[in-house]
């Protein structure tokens, strides 16, 4: 059990999270033919815009209400009417969704009632599905604005199940933000191997894996389909991942009757089995045999990779799932947890991450624990940079941004194959640092050998 | 809005030293820089974002953002702007405000503490504070906090009041210099001063521009007092009122500084570019004859020219090898941020086609000279919808796109060479070493092998199928 501890400062240094309003728009970003809209001023869009282009290495669509002083005292619903106006003219999006920022909530206004009378006034608009998520800067950060602005797509636009509908053999999935295009099609292919439908909500493998369109295309290109949505309420289950899922996962279930299952991580082994028992039940089928095979391979790189995790101290920053996610599966294969830092306190998993303390903080709070508590290995984004190089320690980069490095929307770490790739991506950064045993290393600090000797005949073996 | 930063805004719209702003009817003048934003189209930084760009280069202090997370969460450490010492700048820190925070009215207290735990732990030289919009419009008074803790702690903390709602990028940066005017320039002496003081404005050191053209200046004995800001450290920026002649650099960004600084102190100044080899000569040849001018000896002048002549030359030598590649090449020209023209120029002298440039940002006497250079202005225009340039580009009516970050995707997604030169861009293109590298760097993404194999169609997009049977055996 670990215990929660505020950061000390009365501020934030090198901040950790990324804000809510973005989470919101990447999440919408997973419908097909959207634009995310942010109701707030010009800026936070132009800076969530620049994070998600150097991420994702692609043309972002997002758009703004772009208030001013006197819009936002006087209200911003003429903004709000104008921008989707506009934004329906000129892009023709079939999806809008409306994420509230910290300067619109400041002042205050019923968003929901205003949107109401706007999409009834005005028929341009029809034929466009628009949802709003109130997602202010100050509350939160990525998961909570991805997560509510799933809840609300699915309170707008899922039917409520009409009784003498059939069940079909549909599984609904509701991915985290912490999951990458390869994750989310790596479990559809995991899904459909079942002979299951799934239907993922959002879907990012679709308008975010980096593809080259055949022409210009200015909403986002893939992803979730509308006509999928309404009918989710079809499916034999719900499949969530992270417990920041559990409330569009709730309402989903509460709307629909359809029954749902979370699964805080689906890295690691043990969470990849009881994933494909649940798939093995729900389609009446045993496990194909490729994925036997998978799960072997898996078991196999865990033996031959868990040397190089053992008694390796270990820093890991992230939002509350990521960090679950990943702290899990480093101690799971014998490595120590030394700093754990998240975010927000905004998750009840915090206190089951497998380290001493969770420290709510930023990454000035995660080099200083690195720092005090030895770590050999940095796992965090890339701003995590900076920390790296002062510390002379191996980055391993994960979560969001990821802006200097190429192929973030491509990693793969769930399932039996994603598992597999990241031991052995954590694996060979930790191998590549080792360097080659000197007199010196061997005394007068005991702890050296210790963690060199396994090295020692790995290396052995290996060449 | 605090009355005072209405005032201030007011003042800098109403810049008499702006070329554009001079040439406005009064009421147009009123009507400030920047158009109305369009909801649901516009693009574009706020306020704080440009007032950030212009002082973030400053290396030796703490950049400090009261508000919300978005401004600097999503924001911090996102450009180039190079150091060559300290490292402080690149701190993200912000106030991160939290509901209770601004329901309670805490705001100020927050920031007062920040400043005081910041100044302990990395003994800055000094904290620029930086308001956005949260704090703005619940009244946090970022001036009086600022004040009250320099007061209380022996260093200057200097209030940056650009709020994003305020308007755009471009008024953040004049809101800037500003806060530079009230509060920074003019507060220390230099250690020494000499007649061949300048001071360049304007330039942030993006990518290490700045090194390109200082050892120029270097090598004639001009000594740089600060550069504002690039690679800049506080005190250098605080004793700049000593410099004898003030150079800005390539946007009017920081016109009001240099007005103020000639007015205040009789620094006179000139506008000039980094960019093309023409432009760095007369730049030179600017400073030369200026500071000559206010008493520097005479002999400035004839080693000014020795240099240029050097310079240029070597420069056109090493160009030369690409002219014969480049020549006869078309190049789509899009960016709001670098000269259009003495890029233009740059290209045109490569024997290059420039089949369209922007002059969306340009002043009237900016458009003169792409019209000088160009022959005519057909292929002026103030800015292209992002799928007009995507279809321009698939019709292959340019061979390359030199553009700024938002719009390479577009031209890589129609398969496209592309050269960054705007801001974020990684390479460094100023000066006569920076021109050389701005071709080699078209050349080498132009004859790039990559764009063939990416242009071939897929297997099954080809014309001639491959006949089944033929398929079956080679397999
Ligand atoms: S517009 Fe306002 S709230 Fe948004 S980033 Fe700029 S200063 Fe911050």
């Amino acid at each position: 059990m670990a215990v929660i501890v505020p950061s000390r400062k009365g501020y934030a240094v090198n901040p950790l999270k990324s804000s809510a309003p973005l989470g919101a728009a990447l999440a919408y970003l997973g419908i097909e033919g959207a634009v995310p809209l942010l109701h707030g001023s010009q800026g936070c869009t132009s800076f969530a815009l620049v994070l998600s282009v150097r991420h994702f290495k692609e043309a972002i669509p997002l758009q703004t209400t772009a208030m001013d002083e006197v819009a936002t005292i006087l209200g911003g619903t003429d903004n709000l009417e104008e921008a989707l106006v506009n934004l329906k003219t000129r892009m023709k999006p079939k999806f809008i969704g409306i994420a509230s920022t910290a300067l619109v909530e400041t002042r205050g206004e019923d968003f929901e009632g205003d949107l109401k009378t706007i999409l009834r006034r005005r028929s341009e608009l029809d034929g466009t599905k628009v949802v709003f998520a109130s997602t202010p800067d100050f509350h939160g950060a990525l998961e909570d604005g991805w997560a509510k602005a799933v809840t609300a797509i699915i309170a707008a636009l899922v039917e409520p199940r009409s009784p003498g509908a059939d069940a079909f053999r549909q599984v609904n999935l509701l991915p985290g933000i912490h999951q990458t295009p390869a994750d989310i099609e790596a479990l559809r292919q995991l899904i459909e191997s079942f002979d299951l439908h799934p239907v993922i909500l959002p879907d990012l493998s679709g308008s975010l894996d980096g593809h080259v369109p055949d022409r210009y295309v200015s909403t986002s290109f893939g992803g979730t389909p509308l006509e999928a949505i309404a009918p989710m309420g079809r499916a034999l289950h719900t499949i969530a991942i992270g417990e920041h899922m559990r409330a569009p996962a709730l309402a989903l279930r509460d709307k629909t009757g359809v029954p749902a299952t979370l699964f805080p991580t689906l890295t690691g082994l043990e969470p990849c089995d009881r994933l494909v028992t649940l798939l093995s039940r729900l389609a009446g089928k045993p496990a194909p045999q490729a994925l036997r095979r998978q799960r072997s391979q898996l078991v196999d790189s865990m033996l031959d990779s868990h040397f190089h995790f053992s008694g390796k101290r270990m820093a890991i920053a992230a939002d509350p799932d990521l960090l679950y996610c990943l702290s899990m599966a480093v101690s799971g294969m014998g490595a120590e947890v030394v700093a754990a830092i998240s975010s927000t306190a905004n998750s009840p998993l915090l206190d089951r991450i497998p380290a001493e303390r969770v420290i709510v903080g930023d990454l000035a709070d995660f080099e200083d624990e690195a720092r005090a508590a030895g770590a050999e290995l940095l796992i965090t984004h890339s701003h995590g940079r900076q920390a790296a190089a002062r510390l002379g320690v191996p980055l391993m980069r994960a979560g969001f941004p990821i802006f200097d490095r190429l192929g973030a929307q491509h990693r793969l770490t769930v399932g039996y194959v994603g598992t597999r790739n990241l031991l052995y991506e954590i694996a060979n950064i930790v191998q590549g640092e080792i360097h080659e045993p000197r007199p010196g290393d061997f005394s007068p600090s005991p702890r050296i050998i210790v963690e060199e000797s396994g090295h020692v005949c790995e290396t052995a073996s290996a060449c | 809005m605090s009355d005072a930063l209405k005032t201030k805004i007011a003042d800098v719209f109403n810049e008499p030293g702006c070329a554009k702003n001079a040439a406005k009817g009064d009421k147009e003048r009123k009507k400030g820089c920047s158009k109305p934003l369009t909801p649901g189209a516009a693009a574009g930084g706020c306020a704080f974002d440009g007032a950030k760009i212009a002082l973030q280069p400053i290396t030796d202090v703490v950049h400090l953002v009261h508000g919300p997370l978005a401004c600097e969460g999503n924001g911090w450490d996102n450009r180039h702007a190079a150091s060559s010492g300290p490292t402080l700048y690149r701190l993200g820190a912000t106030t991160d405000l939290t509901e209770t925070d601004i329901v309670m009215g805490n705001g100020e207290k927050r920031l007062y503490r920040a400043i005081k735990e910041i100044l302990a732990r990395y003994a800055p030289a000094a904290v620029f504070v930086y308001s956005t919009c949260v704090p703005a419009l619940i009244g946090d008074d970022i001036e009086a906090v600022c004040k009250h803790a320099a007061a209380k702690f022996g260093t200057p903390v200097i209030p940056v009041n650009a709020p994003g709602f305020a308007g755009s990028k471009n008024l953040g940066n004049k809101l800037a210099g500003e806060a530079l005017l009230d509060h920074v320039i003019g507060t220390m002496e230099p250690e020494t001063s000499t007649p061949y003081d300048i001071n360049v404005l304007g330039e942030y050191n993006l990518s290490g521009e700045l090194w390109q053209v200082k050892p120029l200046f270097e090598r004639l004995g001009i000594r740089l007092q600060a550069c504002i800001t690039g690679d800049a450290r506080y005190r250098a920026v605080a004793s700049a009122h000593r410099a004898r002649v003030n150079m800005m650099v390539c946007s009017t960004a920081l016109i009001n500084v240099a007005r103020k600084m000639e007015e205040r102190w009789g620094i006179p100044y000139f506008e000039g570019s980094f960019y093309g080899i023409e432009d760095t000569s007369t730049a030179l040849r600017t400073t030369a004859r200026m500071l000559v001018e206010r008493g520097a000896p005479a002999d400035l002048l004839q080693r000014t020219e020795a240099l240029v002549a050097e310079e240029e030359t070597r420069a056109w030598d090493r160009i030369a090898p690409y002219r014969p590649k480049l020549t006869g090449k078309r190049v789509l020209l899009y960016t709001g941020g670098v000269k259009s023209w003495s890029v233009v120029s740059a290209l045109k002298e490569m024997g290059m086609e420039v089949v369209g440039t922007s002059v969306r940002k340009s002043t009237a006497e900016d458009k003169e000279r792409v019209k000088a250079i160009m022959g005519d202005d057909l292929h002026m225009v103030d800015s292209i919808p992002p799928r007009e340039l995507y279809a321009q580009l698939k019709e292959a009516k340019a061979d390359i796109l030199l553009s700024g970050g938002r719009t390479q995707f577009i031209a890589l997604k129609a398969k496209m060479p592309w050269v960054d030169i705007n801001q974020e861009r990684h390479h460094a293109f100023a000066g006569y070493d920076g021109m050389v590298e701005l071709v080699r760097q078209i050349s080498l993404s132009l004859f790039n092998p990559v764009w063939g194999d990416v242009r071939r169609p897929a297997p099954w997009e080809r014309d001639d199928p491959v006949p089944a049977h033929t398929a079956t055996s080679a397999a």
